[in-house]
């Protein structure tokens, strides 16, 4: 299929350049046939440069024709042509010049042109400076992602006289950011290399940092003590130090043989298993080489002996390290550019850092907003009614399974996400309602049984979904417009479904504090918290008061469940993963306040991205420290971040 | 006399709210003493700063003859200082039996491990019996406290103060729900037990109060309003005023 | 004073010979001793429902009793478990090390026994070096005490962390699942230094042993019996007195309590840091009979099983958590054991591996609001006795 479109193409061009050009394709072939024939990678040179610089517009297909082993040569008259293989199993060849059809032709009347590797990535950059023009953006476009992929110094000139002839305002952007680089890495000038690096210091492209980097690399070497070895130096090392142990040191010295080996436990071991005789190691018997220090005084007598070698002791160590020095050098031969690399490097580092800690600063904040989502219904059962219920994570479960059952009646995922919401809303709320009733009312005033009973619930539902759903994770798959994320910069991005978290627990505060402030049911839930002998007394039922905040909680984790599980896995066991941080984000923000919780769920956010970034390979760790800093935080403020004081705080 | 307990300019307040406010109150070894008020006047939140239940945000309180300050110490060793306090609403541990009750309150070393191996002596035990005739539940001694009257369960928590050997009670509302006849034991109780330690009833009832026959304080708005005799506070215009509304 | 204190109590007298009788009879049935009645696993579930027993009744103390719903027990458990796990896995591999290297043409030097077995023990973790907590793994004395001492320093130091700074009720039963949570989180991390995620194993195996298992396993059952025995006493004499007053004071009404002058906070330290090495105990008696321990076994969960457990058999009496996690566990694994049978509907079938759990789920909410006193009401029923002592 690329074979045909690229016939196609070079017919194009044949109408267009052919008649112009003074030599023919063939001609230019039959001037390096010996070269070509040969094929070996060490003298095809030539041959490729003279079919790449002959400036015939159809070397193009006559490079992509020999790279993938389509051009054949015709035996009887060497002549070399584009070859496809015909049903019959005969060859169909067609003319480089102008692609027309020459004939078909039994394998045998054919030399098939087999370049081995090395050849085929010579071809491949010959190949480059035809597909940086090729008239299809798209393949120019692969040609700079390739030559980036894999950057080399003969790419440089194809790749600089390719700019000016580019349209394309965004390949051009692309080509001259690449040339830039590569100038870094490959210019013969150094002046061009520095003032290329000094251009872009600070730049927080990944592909800089990746360009500097190699330049920057660094050999160990040594040299004698009194000299200094003729190298762009980078430090000197001091045998001991973090960078180069002793041992390493002295390992050096021995492999250029400057020094003798060091014997080590190994090679004591087997030059003494060598040596008995008769049960004995010269005077020791074997029974007794039960310690290092028998061992060693055994191999000693048998080097006294002349039976091994002497052993290296540490002051021949020592001695010999004295004798040397150490360092590291960069592999760049040249001081300027290093330096320049080293300061723009750092200038970048120091960019990407600030850049990071914003990251980290989203990434903490999407946290908080998932920790608020999953806390918010607690907060309300929780906080607001002193009702503990340890099936809050089995109901954001359950809001996460009705997305994903919704999602098997309704395709499109923007509509079942539309229909999800307020019917895991619906769902989460009826189940609250019949927990209420079921269960809690009884236990009013009651938590520690409360928290027992709830238990068991947790228990039983999480057993029921495992039964109706199996074990493994099933998805919720988010529409199609919150794939992808936003590109602040190289550095700094964020899913777009994080955000649309964020955006939902802003949402869910406002709803909250709308409802508690400003409608009737709000205003009977603070009047049956404080007071619901007073509240039953002016006409409110504490009864469905309690029922239909208890429901709201639970509906609301509900809604949080969908939006969890558009990120997260659903199984059955999704809810405990939730239920422990959410009752911290509570308390830690100090219950019955809605900003506490804000600010509970913030700090611990905040404080486990913060260990997750100190140390990054750990996620499991930060969870421990979180808990750790939540148990020492209690200690300084009791009552949460947000603390009612007072009476109000009851006893 | 001399003066056992010595608050001076304490104030407090809860989210801006001032519930008390520069108070200064004294009271002398072997005294009784009334203290009244409307409601909000800050007679319970006196007795959490005294017990050591609320940090007092500024002022000095000063206790017995060695003039230590209470500020800072915890419920525990405050009670242990020689504090006794009864609740409002009678608070007996009810799942256990009056001897059980008398005897955890009994003056010993509360240290754990002193109680983990403490095995109730002769004199314990007599004492007991002693504090359950003061008390009138001898009767009762074997009883689970959670049976007893109201008025019965009242006297309990007053004999477990006076176990305690405290060298000042903090009593609040001791009559409330209580039978005129219960009342009446209550002030015999009340009056019996001041003769050797300092005594502070918090009351809203006038007449119970006219019967103890002590000095009384008012409190209005976290501050001392008036002291002095029942007949001289109730003269008072700014008593009238705050009790009647002006 | 301990005549006087069994007097008051008939039941820990009959608690203790019932508990005899029982071990007599397992021990006589079972393959260790030839009749073969019982097996040797079953030997085993029993042993290890024995320690679970004995937890329960450290549960009971501190809930029951105390009044603090701890919801961490769990993680003594498992902490007793890793230290004798420590040195029950060090002295096997370094017998099983040792005698692979003795095939060497040199005698092996300790120095290269300790890196053998570094290896063998941690190589599963990537490393072969031996973390700090595993320096006196070849001391049974030591590890021995840090059965007791560890899980007993972690609850006085979270005990006196949590109950100084006054948090009681729903809080503290967060806040000590968050203790296990954090625990079990810590030691799924290979850097813990106690094999990540795979925990120890070969526990069943007692190093320098050569009695079978059915034997070992006897050993381990009578010494779960006296562990549960002795536990049973202590607990129930701390609980008889003074002592069991002011706690059971502290559990009614705490403000009282520290009124009367008791350091309230002491008393919570004491009770939570006892418990905890009993539960201690229990577990470094446990895991050996399991054979293995990993970090899922201090997962929060298990230790709202232990709740469930006591509040079914009935808290506030011992013999009520005794017999509730007998109970229980015992039928539970009947259950998910796949033994009991499958009821077909036509319809559906139920498995009981299944549904058991929702079972025992809906079974404690019935228990929590119908039954308070738990099973341990119906001995009320037959004794007719108020049931607020032991």
């Amino acid at each position: 299929m690329k074979f045909m479109f690229l016939a196609m193409l070079a017919a194009l061009f044949m109408t267009s350049f052919a008649s112009a050009q003074a030599t023919s394709v063939q001609e230019v072939l039959q001037s390096q046939r010996e070269l070509i024939e040969k094929s070996s990678r060490r003298t095809i040179g030539p041959a490729i440069d003279a079919i790449s610089e002959s400036g015939l517009p159809q070397m193009q297909t006559v490079l992509e024709a020999w790279q993938s082993k389509n051009m054949w040569q015709r035996k009887e008259d060497g002549l070399f042509f584009l070859g496809a293989k015909n049903e019959d199993g005969t060859y169909a060849l067609s003319d480089f010049e102008d692609g027309a059809a020459v004939g078909d032709f039994e394998k045998k009347a054919l030399k098939q042109l087999k370049p081995n590797s090395g050849i085929r990535a010579m071809i491949a950059t010959a190949l480059v400076q035809f597909q940086l023009s090729d008239p299809d953006p798209r393949k120019r476009a692969e040609a700079l992602s390739s030559i980036s992929r894999d950057p080399e110094a003969a790419l440089l000139a194809p790749l600089r006289a390719s700019i000016d002839g580019e349209k394309h305002t965004v390949i051009k952007a692309r080509k001259v950011r690449l040339e830039r680089l590569m100038t870094m890495a490959y210019d013969e000038n150094i002046t061009a290399r520095v003032a290329a690096i000094d251009e872009m210091a600070g730049d927080l492209g990944v592909d800089f940092r990746a360009t500097l980097n190699p330049i920057l690399t660094t050999t160990a070497v040594f040299s004698e003590a009194d000299e200094t070895p003729d190298a762009n130096i980078a430090r000197e090392l001091i045998p001991g130090d973090e960078a180069l142990s002793r041992v390493a040191a002295y390992d050096r010295l021995v492999a250029a043989e400057l020094a003798p080996t060091l014997i080590t436990k190994d090679m004591r071991d087997a030059a003494l298993e060598a040596n008995i005789d008769g049960g004995r190691v010269g005077s020791w018997p074997v029974a007794q080489l039960s310690t290092e220090g028998a061992r060693d005084e055994a191999y000693d007598a048998l080097v006294a002996e002349g039976l091994a070698d002497p052993r290296v002791t540490e002051d021949d160590v020592s001695e010999s390290l004295a004798a040397y020095r150490f360092y590291e050098a960069y592999t760049e031969p040249s001081v300027d550019v290093t330096t320049a690399a080293k300061a723009a490097l750092a200038k970048s580092e120091a960019r990407v850092a600030v850049s990071q800690a914003a990251d980290l600063g989203l990434d903490a904040l999407s946290l908080a907003s998932i920790y608020f989502l999953a806390a918010i219904g607690l907060a309300i059962t929780f906080g607001v009614m002193g009702v503990i219920n340890m099936a809050h994570g089995e109901f954001i479960m359950m809001g996460a399974y009705t997305g994903y059952v919704v999602q098997l009646f309704i395709p499109n995922h923007t509509a079942s996400i539309l229909v999800a919401v307020p019917l895991a809303f619906a769902v989460t709320f009826a189940a609250g309602v019949l927990l209420e009733r079921l269960v809690i009312r009884w236990l009013y005033h009651r938590p520690l049984e409360t928290l027992l009973a709830t238990f068991g619930v947790s228990i039983a539902l999480q057993q029921l979904a495992k039964n109706i759903f199996g074990t493994q994770a099933r998805p919720l798959t988010a529409p199609s417009w919150l794939d992808g994320a936003w590109m602040i910069n190289d550095v700094v991005s964020i899913s777009y479904i994080r955000i649309a978290i964020f955006i939902l627990a802003l949402i869910f505060l406002a709803l909250f504090l709308f409802i508690m402030k400003r409608t009737r049911l709000g205003l009977e839930t603070r009047a049956v918290t404080q007071n619901p002998r007073m509240a039953a007394s002016m006409g409110i039922n504490p009864d469905r008061v309690n029922m239909l905040t208890f429901g709201l909680g639970s509906g609301i984790a509900g809604i949080a469940g969908v939006a969890i599980g558009l990120f997260a896995k659903v199984t059955s066991e999704m809810g405990g993963d939730y239920i422990v941080q959410s009752f911290m984000t509570v308390v830690v923000g100090g219950v019955g306040n809605i900003w506490g919780t804000l600010a509970g769920a913030a700090m611990i956010g905040g404080f486990q991205k913060g260990v997750e970034w100190l140390n990054p390979s750990n996620t499991l760790a930060a969870q421990t420290y979180m808990i750790i800093f939540i148990i020492i935080f209690i200690q300084f403020r009791p009552r949460g971040i947000i603390a009612l004081k007072g009476r109000a705080a009851g006893d | 006399m001399s003066t056992l307990l010595e608050v001076s300019g304490v104030s407090v307040s809860f989210d801006g709210f001032r519930a008390i406010n520069n108070l200064s109150f004294q009271i002398g070894d072997a005294e009784l003493r009334a203290v009244i008020g409307p409601n909000g006047a800050g007679k319970t939140t006196f007795m959490d700063i005294v017990t050591g239940k609320t940090k007092p945000d500024e002022g000095h309180i000063i206790w017995g003859s060695m003039s230590r300050s209470l500020i800072g110490m915890s419920e525990a060793k405050i009670a242990r200082a020689g504090i006794g306090r009864k609740f409002q609403k009678p608070t007996v541990f009810e799942e256990q039996t009056v001897q059980e009750n008398l005897l955890m309150a009994l003056r010993k070393d509360r240290g754990p491990l002193a109680v983990l191996f403490f095995k109730p002596s002769k004199p314990d035990l007599e004492r007991v019996a002693e504090l359950a005739e003061e008390i009138g539940l001898t009767d009762a001694l074997m009883r689970v406290s959670g049976e007893l009257s109201h008025g019965q369960k009242q006297w309990l928590e007053i004999g477990m103060l006076l176990a305690q050997e405290p060298r000042l009670l903090l009593v609040d509302e001791p009559a409330a729900g209580m039978t005129p006849a219960e009342r009446e034991k209550t002030t015999a109780i009340l009056v019996e037990a001041a003769k050797t330690r300092a005594v502070v009833v918090v009351e809203h009832d006038m007449e119970f109060v006219r019967r103890l026959n002590c000095k009384v304080t008012v409190l209005h708005e976290g501050a001392v309003l008036a002291e002095g005799t029942l007949d001289h506070v109730t003269k008072n215009q700014d008593v009238i005023d705050v009790y009647l509304g002006r | 004073m301990e005549r006087s204190f069994i007097a008051r109590n008939p039941s820990v007298l009959v608690f203790l010979a019932i508990l005899a009788l029982f071990t007599l009879v397992v021990t006589v049935f079972a393959e260790g001793f030839g009749v073969g009645l019982i097996s040797t696993s079953f030997v085993k579930t029993l042993g290890k429902t024995l320690c679970l027993c004995l937890i329960a009744v450290a549960m009971d103390l501190i809930w029951g009793y105390a009044g603090i719903l701890s919801l961490g027990h769990f993680a003594f458990f498992g902490l007793g478990g890793y230290m004798v796990g420590m040195w029950l896995m060090y002295e096997r591999t370094k017998q099983i090390v040792e005698s692979s290297l003795s095939e060497g043409i040199l005698p092996p030097t300790p120095e290269e026994i300790e890196a053998a077995i570094g290896n063998q023990i941690f190589g599963v973790v990537g490393s072969n070096e031996f973390p700090v907590i595993w320096a006196f793994a070849d001391s049974f004395v030591l590890q021995m005490a840090f059965v007791v001492l560890v899980p007993g320093l972690l609850a006085l130091v979270f005990g006196w962390l949590a109950f100084r700074s006054r948090v009681t009720g729903v809080y503290l039963s967060i806040l000590t699942q968050a203790m296990t949570l954090g625990l079990s989180l810590y030691l799924f991390q290979n850097a813990s230094g106690l094999r990540g995620n795979n925990g120890l194993s070969g526990l069943q195996n007692l190093p320098g042993v050569t009695a079978p298992q059915s034997v070992v396993s006897l050993w381990f059952f009578w010494a779960s019996a006296l562990a549960l025995g002795v536990g049973y006493l202590l607990v129930a004499w701390v609980v008889s007195g003074k002592f069991g007053s002011v706690i059971r004071g502290i559990r009614d009404n705490e403000a009282r309590v520290r009124f009367l002058g008791y350091s309230v906070e002491s008393y919570k330290l004491a009770v939570f840091t006892l418990t905890a090495c009993i539960a201690g105990i229990a577990g470094a008696l446990y895991y050996p009979q399991a054979g293995i321990i990993n970090p899922a076994e201090v997962a929060p969960i298990a230790s709202i099983y232990l709740a469930v457990w006591v509040a079914i058999g009935g808290r506030g009496r011992l013999y009520g958590a005794v017999i509730g996690t007998a109970f229980v566990s015992l039928v539970s694994s009947w259950f998910t054991g796949g033994q009991a049978p499958n009821v077909n509907l036509g319809f559906y079938t139920i498995k009981w591996v299944d549904w058991w759990l929702i079972l025992l789920g809906l079974s404690f909410v019935l228990v929590t609001l119908y039954a308070p006193k738990g099973m341990g009401g119906l001995v009320d029923l037959i004794t007719r006795k108020k049931g607020s002592d032991i």
